[in-house]
């Protein structure tokens, strides 16, 4: 299972160094000592786990309650029905099926193509030598500086433009909004690939010139299948931050047909919190769990990436 | 040549080594990605052609051919791998941070966004008043995917069509009943009495120009069924570049502004974009109005980002140093389990947690507060402690991961020494480990702090902003901070949207940020190079 390798990878060669622990002596032990030892750990590790998912408990409870009020989704999990997801599907004002979709759609695609052009760059910088290297390297570092959030108001003005001569690209278009994103796909990906490029013997691509490949097929064959983990680390931590982006595309996207979930589910309880709150907790859940999902399954790929990245610098 | 990383991996000479000629395949994959690129191209180049966009024409060709250029010759292999990921980077995000330098020195917003000449159309068509004494027009509502339009009958009988900006034209074959007024006309579907009551709004709103001169006059109709001649009250006069209204003579001059205004300072409501120069900076640091909101603002998002960043960090450290313990039963759960806010949408969870901490039917006064009736939401204070609260929530798991994993890779032998020196467990943690440790995570500290200064979702869904300020007319928020009140002065609901004014404030933002992130980044530097 999925948990159980990626765990084994979480407790990390860090701790597999410890010393054993002989059971007889742990049995010996008062309780003063153990709570000094241990206890306080899991005392620690159950409060925050409460913390942690209290939260959520409360979101899935309120989704399965199908009352609908804030106020009756007080007791967790009082009424368990599907009520609300019934009611979710069938709101022809707010289609959430297509929200999903839509969500799905441009997530996965801009996430794709950011993997793919961070890899093309992150080739060319870890393989190649050429004039401006360095400055291309240092400029990716400094343009991130200005995250794309800030520019909102010109974006909204370029997609205005761009509508005049490109309509289905322009405001409104999921693809307009996708290229939007693209203008992010270097920068951060390209370092975190770039540093992991580099890890990879160029012994490797060597031998495989010598023997006739060309440089496409260099990338695709030897490297792309090589840096496997880092491009899942990459297009993983993209889908997640797509998947809540919520100024630029609420600032392109005007037709809740063409919506994403971020949108689409602000629009249920933007004005009124409290009433369509059970509809919306069902929205929620059903727009948390892929994300979710993919996070636990790929989560040993995460932590190695974020571990990584933080030892280096 | 000199670069970043250590050469151990790349022997030198590689930028002599010649890789062999494309495949068939490749050499075709090539040829139709290129030309599908081309194809695209000249589409656009055609309609720039035709729209007359002359500066955007020769920029999108020199685009074009560069793209070529890079593609056909046989060197530049880098370039070819660069290009794709380069041109989204510089159009959409080189590009619009320089444009947003340029809409900082307009007028550019609600009123004001478009040319002088548009405006001068715009204020035409909306000021208009009925001829006094002119015929009545029979008209047949008639609609066309989805716009009504006048299907009218002079006095003479002549009939003609048109509908909003699309001034009336004769036509020859429309149906006509027995008192012949046209009721049908090819291509159109009449609407029936009911179906003009349901659209009311709508129709009321159709302005039918006689001709393309403004000054011609429309058609309005107030019933569905006449229609009566209307005349601009404001008349342009071209040479003189002044309007003046027809009925009380008052003239309206170009006030240099963007706005035609009168003598007592009366302005026309439509305006066009200037160029205003740092008009907008002075505003953001001298308007009352903007100022005082600024200030609090600015400080409140200073603060929210630094007690984020050290919370997180905090909860982070002494988690990921409670289970760093071999042999700790149950870790893997723990773990799991608390990561879990990591995985959660951001935007979901300002909102869950709104909902959560809402003072009358929320968990939190309803359960654990038995029924208190606590404003987490709205008061400012409070509302500030659960954002930081939310916040903590989010980010804690983000700084656990990564405390484990440099706390991992601390080296042992130095935890040994100092266990064996006796050493104290604080003693140890303080001295050693914690020095040790901000080597390595104080740069993903700067850029946690970094994001968080434009932590937009979880202030937006959260508090929206709120509670408002009182002493503001701004729609201006004690829990806003920074980018969440460019939003608002952009795209918000309150007073008029000033895109002028939002440019200018996320030009400060990105000097604020820049300045932050180069001096901690020195200050790192500073910190590798003592241990």
């Amino acid at each position: 299972m999925s948990t159980e390798t990626s765990t084994a990878v979480l407790t990390g060669p860090g701790e597999s160094g410890g010393r054993p622990v002989e059971p007889a002596t742990e049995r010996r032990r008062t309780f003063g000592a153990w709570f000094r030892e241990k206890g306080w750990r899991h005392l620690v590790g159950v409060v925050t786990t409460l913390f942690a998912i209290f939260p959520l408990l409360y979101v899935l409870s309120a989704a399965l309650n199908s009352t609908g009020t804030m106020a009756g989704s007080n007791v967790l999990f009082s009424r368990i029905d599907v009520g609300n997801f019934e009611q979710l599907f069938s709101d022809p004002n707010r289609p959430f099926g297509k929200w999903f979709v839509n969500t799905l759609v441009i997530g996965v695609v801009t996430s794709a193509a950011t993997v793919f052009l961070g890899a093309l760059a992150a080739y060319a910088f870890s393989r190649m030598r050429f004039k401006g290297r360095r400055f291309s390297l240092l400029s990716l570092l400094v343009l991130q500086m200005f995250p794309q959030l800030l520019a909102v108001v010109a974006i909204f003005l370029l997609l205005n433009f761009i509508t005049d001569v490109v309509p289905w690209l322009g405001l409104g278009s999921q693809v307009g909004l996708i290229m939007v994103y693209l203008g992010g796909a270097l920068g951060v990906n390209t370092y975190l690939m770039y540093g992991f490029f580099n890890t990879i013997p160029a012994s490797l691509d060597e031998a495989a010139r010598i023997d006739g490949a060309s440089h496409v097929q260099v990338f695709f064959t030897i490297i792309l299948p090589l840096v496997t983990p880092i491009l899942a680390v990459v297009g993983l931590l993209a889908f997640i931050g797509l998947s809540s982006e919520f100024v630029i595309a609420s600032v392109v996207l005007t037709d809740p047909d063409s919506q994403t979930l971020a949108v689409g589910l602000y629009s249920y309880v933007g004005q009124q919190r409290s009433e369509n709150w059970g509809v919306f907790a069902a929205g929620a859940v059903l727009a948390a769990v892929p994300v979710m999902a993919l996070f636990l399954y790929l989560q040993k790929y995460i932590v190695h990436g974020l571990a990584a990245g933080s030892v280096k610098g | 040549m000199r670069t970043t990383e250590p050469p151990r991996t790349l022997p030198p000479k590689r930028s002599r080594t010649r890789y062999p000629t494309d495949s068939i395949g490749g050499l075709l994959a090539k040829i139709i990605l290129l030309g599908i690129v081309d194809a695209f191209a000249v589409y656009v180049l055609i309609v720039l052609f035709m729209q007359e966009k002359w500066a955007v024409l020769l920029l999108a060709a020199a685009v074009t051919l560069l793209i070529n250029w890079i593609y056909l010759r046989r060197g530049g292999l880098p370039a070819k791998y660069l290009a794709p990921g380069i041109f989204f980077l510089l159009v959409f995000q080189v590009f619009v941070m320089i444009f947003s330098g340029y809409v900082a020195f307009t007028n550019y917003g609600d009123g004001h966004n478009s040319t002088k000449e548009d405006a001068v159309n715009a204020i035409q068509l909306s000021a208009q008043q009925r001829v006094p004494d002119s015929p009545a027009y029979r008209i047949s509502i008639v609609e066309q995917d989805g716009e009504f339009s006048f299907l009218t009958t002079n006095p003479d009988g002549d009939v003609s069509i048109g509908t909003t900006g699309d001034p009336l034209e004769e036509v020859s074959d429309a149906a006509t009943d027995s008192t012949g007024k046209a009721t049908e006309l090819e291509g159109y579907r009449t609407l029936q009495f009911d179906e003009v009551l349901a659209n009311q709004a709508e129709i009321l709103e159709v302005t039918v120009p006689f001709s393309d001169d403004p000054d011609d006059g429309t058609l309005k109709t107030s019933d569905g069924s006449t229609a009566y001649v209307y005349s601009p009250t404001l008349v342009y006069d071209e040479a003189a570049d002044t309007f003046t209204n027809t009925q009380t003579g008052i003239v309206y001059t170009d006030s240099g502004d963007g706005t035609f205004v009168s003598e007592d300072g009366e302005e026309l409501g439509t305006g066009w974009k200037i160029d205003v120069g740092f008009a907008n900076f002075v505003k953001a640091f001298t308007d009352e109005n903007i100022r005082g909101p600024l200030v609090q603002v600015t400080l409140w998002t200073f603060t929210f980002a630094l007690v984020s960043v050290l919370s997180t960090f905090a909860l982070g450290l002494f988690l990921a140093n409670a289970f760093n313990l071999p042999n700790l039963r149950g870790k893997r759960i723990y773990r799991i389990l608390m990561i879990l806010p990591y995985a959660f949408p951001a935007f979901l969870a300002g909102l869950v947690w709104s909902g959560l901490l809402n003072p009358e039917f929320g968990y939190v006064n309803n359960t654990f507060f038995g029924g208190a009736d606590i404003p987490w939401l709205t008061d400012p204070l409070l509302a500030k402690v659960s954002v930081l609260v939310v916040n903590l929530w989010l980010g804690f798991p983000y700084m656990f991961l990564v405390c484990t994993g440099a706390l991992q890779s601390l080296p042992e032998d130095v935890n040994e020494a100092a266990r064996m020196d006796g050493a104290s467990p604080w003693k140890l943690f303080t001295t050693i480990k914690l020095p040790l440790l901000l080597v390595s995570v104080a740069p993903l500290l700067i850029a946690s702090f970094a994001f968080n200064f434009n932590n937009f979702n979880v202030i937006y869904m959260l508090t929206d902003g709120g509670p408002r300020l009182p002493e503001t007319t701004a729609n201006v928020g004690a829990t806003d901070i920074l980018i969440t009140m460019v939003y608002e002065i952009a795209f918000g609901s309150g007073v008029g949207r000033d895109y002028g004014l939002a440019s200018a404030l996320s030009i400060i933002i990105f000097f604020i940020v820049a300045a932050i992130s180069i001096i901690s980044f020195r200050q790192t530097k500073a910190l590798e190079e003592i241990h």
